[in-house]
């Protein structure tokens, strides 16, 4: 690297919650004008540090040196203006605020300290979207109007409005079509160009192959290495780091017979106006069915649709013989369908309740006689069906907001199994789930699947489908574009299945 | 939000072996920080009031007196509580209880009766919480609208019925219910009444599905939807139980005051919300217990008696009231970040 002293050294950084040592002793460099990317699994503090760094937790322990000055990051403010600027995951943008408003919000410029000149605001934002590559972005539009890729470009121009050296960019391609992906990588080198730092995370690899110069990966609140040529290093070492073990991804067998049973799901033609096309699906118990598709490519509408969460604008699903009411989650549940959806914390889980009242929310009417709730019956009924799916901890009034992501999820494939559902229907099953903790939910889904349960699968990570499902039903624009069995597939076949014959955008 | 930003925590921080709850341990995690607070401030408004006033205070007269007015807030309290544990509101608690107790004393109804009274408060009080339940669940309107527009309507009937009138009761069966002859075992019957709303109202939240499917829609609507929970049936039968606890209510207002007026429960929506928030209720929805409520609403009525005994101001018992509810859930919020 040049020989010039770093931008930024941070070294011993040590933060300590309630119960939890976030940082240990943490040391990250970073150079002007590089891409530096920070790797870890959930939870192995990328976010404490990020926050460290912009000023929003003051660190226990350890310096922060720079531009070869020792320095307190006081606050976001102080981080702010000494050139620091950070892009969070979740948007930190006010919707009912223009473009505009939002760039310059906090240090708008203004007449008499107080009056805001809009006119400047919003010649400035103009400028600084053109240089993001977004000059159809107009600076009067109301945030909560844009797609998410474009309000990332809005936050990114808030960042820019400051004199920035070092931009801090949390996951910024989680919500990112690919053509969106490439224009972000071209902001990130024209910044790099210009010789601002850029700390990026993400747990895609091969984004980080493609842009970063330097890694550095983080495991348990430790940086396990630090520097490294994001290039060369072979993958099987970071990912060795990271997890602590040299596999990705494991999956668990296949059986070697495919069930021959009567279908317990059939869809028949069911759509919604404007997400979807019309859908044929048979489901068997046993099988795990899965779709593939881009995010906008209807798959999770498809699965609420079926579970009643949406209501179809035609066909009909049918469990069992039996028609259900469309746009009835209660009439889907009664007929034996569970659905563990996208957003575990904003669509499944009660996060200030106990793991068991998580578990029998949906099936409390059988632990109670006339309304009357028999909480011990409960209690050990709900327990059983964690301890089946090895939930951790194993202690059923833990509140379900301490567990880690991937017990989150046992809890909700609990409450189903409780209910004793038929049809279940996964939807990103492995979202924020720590990739060590992966494999043992893969065996689980496919535990319950050799149980008799028959799975129905949306994954925006092409491995897992295939790795996870028997067969694949390839999503392109709300169609099924292909149907195969998982093994006819690879990952190429799949993403050019999903991109081909897209109109150019 | 309905969590207040706190730092990550790992999962392993609070394991606990998983062995049988035993008995001591289970009233012990019951028994929480929050209740033990709540009763503290109590135990030292008692404390307070037998130093300033040691012989007005604990004089039986005046712990009934408390007791008694303490009732008829705390039943319309205990209905608040469950509307906010779901996330929802009742503004117009006030107005039903208005409405619901002039109903009830017209000469109409008199001449059927205690039962007549009680039946008319009862039912009228249950209509108007329909009422709100099916704007709110089916009509999709926002709590504190549907509320609020019930609220004024509420008190413009009341006012229709009566006129402006004070309407006596001239039932002797009603009347006497008030009376230190009907005392069993020195506890006034209003008394024994909002007991009995209290511990059905603990039982229905921690025991019932009906609780905890309450829980449920006020911490998360769209999960409890997903989970298969008809939340929309949850929310009418949620106002229409807090309009019962408003017709029982205004029963006992009649009771105590003989009569019914259509300025009866004035100010009574706040004074349930601000117990219950002081009782531990998240005003966002899906906590809260009936014990901190009640234990709300025995706290601001043993100020409000300390301040009448001191011959105080009521502006200045309101200035206090007020910091209490500051105070309250300042002290909630450091508990819950340190636990």
């Amino acid at each position: 690297m040049a020989p010039e002293p770093p931008l930024l050294t941070m070294s011993g950084i040590t933060k300590s919650f309630p119960g939890v040592r976030a940082l240990d002793g943490v040391d990250l460099q970073v150079q002007a004008g590089e891409v530096h990317c920070l790797l870890g699994q959930n939870g192995a503090g990328k976010s404490t540090l990020i926050k460290v760094l912009a000023g929003a937790h003051q660190p226990d322990d350890g310096e922060i040196t720079w531009r070869g000055e020792r320095t307190v990051l006081k606050s976001p403010i102080a981080a702010m203006r000494l050139g620091i600027a950070t892009i969070y995951q979740e948007l930190d943008l006010v919707e009912g605020l223009s473009v505009a408003e939002n760039v310059h919000l906090g240090h708008e410029p203004t007449a008499a300290g107080f009056v805001v000149k809009g006119r400047e605001a919003k010649a400035s934002t103009v400028a600084l979207l053109k240089r993001l590559g977004h000059a159809e972005i107009d600076p009067g539009t109301l945030v909560g109007d844009l797609s998410a890729a474009h309000q990332q470009i809005v936050s990114m121009a808030r960042a820019l409005s400051h004199e920035v050296r070092l931009i801090v960019m949390d996951e910024p391609s989680a919500a990112l079509d690919p053509d969106e992906v490439d224009n972000l990588f071209r902001i990130v080198g024209d910044l790099t160009a210009d010789g601002v730092a850029v700390v990026y995370i993400s747990h895609r690899l091969e984004e980080i192959r493609r842009i970063g110069d330097r890694v550095t990966v983080l495991k348990d609140g430790r940086a396990v290495a630090g520097g490294l040529p994001a290039k060369e290093t072979p993958t099987r070492d970071v990912v060795a780091l990271m997890t602590g073990r040299n596999v990705e991804y494991v999956f668990p067998d296949r059986p070697v017979e495919p069930p021959v049973t009567e279908p317990v799901l059939k869809v028949r033609g069911l759509a919604r106006e404007g997400e979807f096309e019309p859908l044929d699906l048979e489901l068997r118990p046993g099988e795990i069915v899965g779709l593939a598709g881009l995010v906008g490519s209807g798959r999770s509408e498809i699965l609420e649709t079926i579970y009643g969460a949406r209501k179809s604008t035609a066909g009909q699903v049918v469990v069992d013989g039996q028609t259900l009411k469309p746009g009835s989650v209660r009439a889907a549940v009664r007929a034996g369908l569970g659905l563990a959806p996208e957003e575990r914390k904003a669509q499944a889980l009660l996060m200030l309740e106990s793991v068991t009242n998580n578990v029998s929310v949906s099936s409390m009417s059988r632990f109670s006689r006339g309304g009357w709730l028999d909480r011990g019956a409960e209690r050990k009924a709900a327990q059983t069906a964690t301890r089946e799916l090895s939930l951790r901890p194993d202690n059923p009034t833990a509140p379900v907001r301490t567990l880690s992501g991937g017990n989150q999820q046992k809890a909700v494939l609990a409450r189903w199994l409780l209910r004793g559902c038929r049809v279940l229907l996964l939807d990103e099953p492995t979202r924020g789930v720590d990739i060590g903790a992966r494999a043992e939910l893969y065996s689980v889904i496919r535990r319950l699947a050799d149980e008799g349960l028959a799975v129905l699968l949306v994954s925006s990570e092409v491995p897992e489908v295939l790795g996870l499902a028997d067969r694949v039903l390839v999503l392109r624009e709300g169609r099924v574009v292909h149907t195969a069995p998982a093994r006819d597939l690879d990952e190429h076949r799949v993403l050019d299945l999903v991109l081909e014959g897209s109109p150019a955008s | 939000m309905t969590q207040p930003a706190s730092p990550p925590r790992p999962a392993a921080s609070k394991s606990r072996p998983a062995d049988g709850p035993s008995p001591l341990r289970s009233v012990a995690a019951r028994v929480d920080v929050r209740t033990l607070s709540l009763l503290g401030v109590l135990a030292a408004l008692i404390l307070i009031g037998g130093i300033t006033q040691p012989d007005s205070f604990l004089d039986t007269d005046n712990v009934q007196l408390i007791l008694t007015q303490a009732s008829v807030i705390g039943v319309v309290t205990v209905g608040m509580t469950f509307v906010i544990i779901s996330g929802g509101i009742d503004l117009s608690v006030g107005a039903i209880v208005a409405l619901a107790s002039v109903w009830a004393t017209t000469v109409a109804t008199q001449e059927y009766g205690f039962a007549g009274i009680l039946f008319t408060a009862v039912i009228v009080g249950m209509a108007c919480g329909l009422v709100n339940g099916v704007l709110i669940a089916y009509g999709r309107m926002v709590p504190f609208i549907a509320t609020l527009a019930m609220l004024a309507s509420g008190r413009g009937l009341a006012l229709q019925i009566t006129d402006g009138k004070t309407q006596m009761v001239t039932v002797d069966g009603v009347l006497k219910l008030g009376e230190r002859d009907s005392y069993i075992l020195g506890i006034p019957p209003l008394v024994l009444v909002f007991a009995a709303v209290t511990v059905i109202g603990w039982l229905l939240l921690n025991r019932t599905t009906f609780g905890r499917r309450s829980v449920a829609v006020g911490g998360n609507a769209e999960a409890a939807r997903l989970a298969g929970i008809d939340v929309r049936r949850q929310r009418l039968y949620l106002y229409l139980l807090s309009g019962l606890c408003c017709g029982i209510a205004a029963f006992l207002l009649i009771v105590l005051s003989g009569s019914g007026q259509n300025t009866n429960g004035n100010l009574y929506e706040l004074d349930a919300i601000a117990a219950a928030i002081i009782g531990g209720t998240l005003l966002s929805g899906g906590r809260g217990t009936i014990t901190g409520s009640v234990l709300g609403v025995l706290i601001f009525m043993t100020i409000q008696n300390i301040f009448a005994l001191n011959n105080l101001e009521t502006a200045t018992q309101q200035i206090a009231k007020g910091a209490i509810i500051v105070a309250a859930v300042l002290v909630q919020r450091r508990t819950a970040s340190t636990t």
